[in-house]
């Protein structure tokens, strides 16, 4: 049963599968790409605040697909169904996190090399980046499940979402950018510390939401 | 406790060679609220295998909100809802994926539900030639063939059907009830909410009307 909806979700969510949900790794390139047109093309200044712009492409990106991660199958009644048939709210939430990261994670990793290169970041930097990324997508992947959860049933959900998405994403930006700032990837380990608490707290408390937006 | 209809209890029933398995589905001195506003209170009823309860009202009075509440989806602003067996949910609603053809949303609830190939169900409520067309082609009574046939697959005993007659044609209304007398033969239970008469032999008839709060309790 949970393989089977993974799959699902996979299928919807993956960018290139079909959903359409190749549009948050464009976006990423694109800011990383007109960055250079904005400050001007001096390879120093690029490579001092090119890790910055890249944390904050990511940030952005991580926004783009919310607005499709619950409010969709709220509306067809896809959870209600999966209730029915005895998945808990916790453990379908669970699995969407699992579908939401891995569509929305890898591909950014792999988009932050072109990025890399647009920003002339040296391999150090690319390095403590990629870390950083990979330490720090699975908390923005919590915290964008939570919020869209929780504004599946406002009607103006989407554009809510991206404002509430900014100031929670916060630490996560601070000790992830800032790891490139100081060159020490000891902090690094509080990004992944913050990962792990959201993950921990995300399938439950978007499972509550759903279960709330049902109640009115 | 109120029941509905008394002779429905004196019925003689299909002999249940599982007494664990037989479904039941009991609602006790039910009252359900949408917004701030109740919709009926006092509502009981008991359901065994083979039962079938028509639920009427006009729109507004609460049909759906029953459905989810007894779906156990919502729980009710007081009163208790017992069921043995497990429960299907037919509304609205399918949740079969509009951008994907019909034959791959339905492949993803026969996985799920491990049931199999699923071609008789499909043959029956001819949606053969549309295993082809996106969910979101399909039109209102399309939509509700299939999800009969994702019910009618998971081989559930308890069945939830919200306003299942609507949107289908004269063909399709006959097919759907010669399925839930089907079901009722089999020993399951199907509570129907249906403001249009179902034409089925030995419903009981439930009316939302007469359960309306005396008092608005706003």
């Amino acid at each position: 049963m949970i393989a089977a909806l993974l799959r699902r979700d996979l299928a919807t969510f993956f960018p290139f599968a079909g959903g359409g949900a190749a549009l948050p790794v464009v976006f990423f390139v694109a800011v990383a790409m007109l960055y250079p047109f904005a400050v001007g093309p001096d390879a120093n200044t690029l490579s001092r605040t090119g890790g910055g712009v890249v944390w904050i492409a990511a940030l952005l990106a991580a926004i783009l697909p919310l607005e499709k991660l619950v409010a969709r199958d709220i509306a067809l009644g896809m959870f209600d169904q999966l209730r029915l048939r005895g998945l808990t709210e916790e453990a379908i939430m669970a699995v969407r996190l699992l579908a939401h990261w891995l569509s929305f994670g890898p591909p950014l990793l792999l988009a932050a090399l072109p990025a890399a290169a647009l920003l002339a970041l040296d391999r150090s930097t690319l390095e403590l980046l990629l870390l950083g990324l990979l330490a720090g997508t699975p908390g923005l992947a919590a915290i964008g499940l939570m919020i869209a959860a929780l504004t599946a049933s406002l009607r103006a959900g989407a554009a809510l979402s991206g404002l509430l998405l900014i100031p929670l994403a916060l630490p996560i930006l601070i000790f992830g950018a800032g790891a490139l700032a100081r060159q020490d990837a000891a902090s690094i380990g509080f990004v992944a510390a913050i990962s792990l608490l959201l993950i921990a707290i995300a399938p439950f408390a978007a499972g509550a939401a759903i279960r709330a937006a049902r109640e009115v | 406790m109120f029941l509905p209809n008394a002779q429905a209890y004196a019925r003689p029933r299909l002999p249940s060679s599982d007494p664990v398995t037989a479904p039941r589905l009991h609602a006790h001195e039910l009252a359900c609220q949408r917004g701030d506003r109740l919709l009926f209170r006092a509502l009981s009823f008991a359901l065994e295998g083979g039962d079938i309860l028509h639920v009427t009202g006009a729109n507004g009075t609460g049909k759906t909100t029953l459905m989810r509440a007894l779906a156990g989806l919502t729980t009710p602003f007081a009163g208790t809802v017992a069921c043995e067996g497990a429960r299907g949910l037919l509304d609205e609603r399918t949740a079969l994926d509009p951008d994907l053809p019909l034959g791959r949303a339905l492949a993803f609830w026969r996985r799920l539900d491990a049931g199999g190939d699923g071609g008789e169900v499909r043959a029956r409520l001819a949606l053969d030639a549309l295993l082809d067309v996106p969910v979101r082609y399909l039109s209102t009574g399309q939509r509700k063939r299939a999800g009969i046939a994702v019910l009618l697959a998971r081989g559930v005993p308890i069945w939830l059907l919200d306003e299942p007659l609507s949107g289908l044609d004269h063909a399709a209304i006959a097919l759907v009830q010669e399925i839930i007398a089907g079901h009722a033969r089999g020993g399951g239970i199907a509570v129907i909410a249906s403001h249009q008469p179902l034409g089925l032999d030995s419903v009981v008839t439930l009316a939302l009307e007469d359960h309306r709060p005396q008092v608005d309790a706003v």
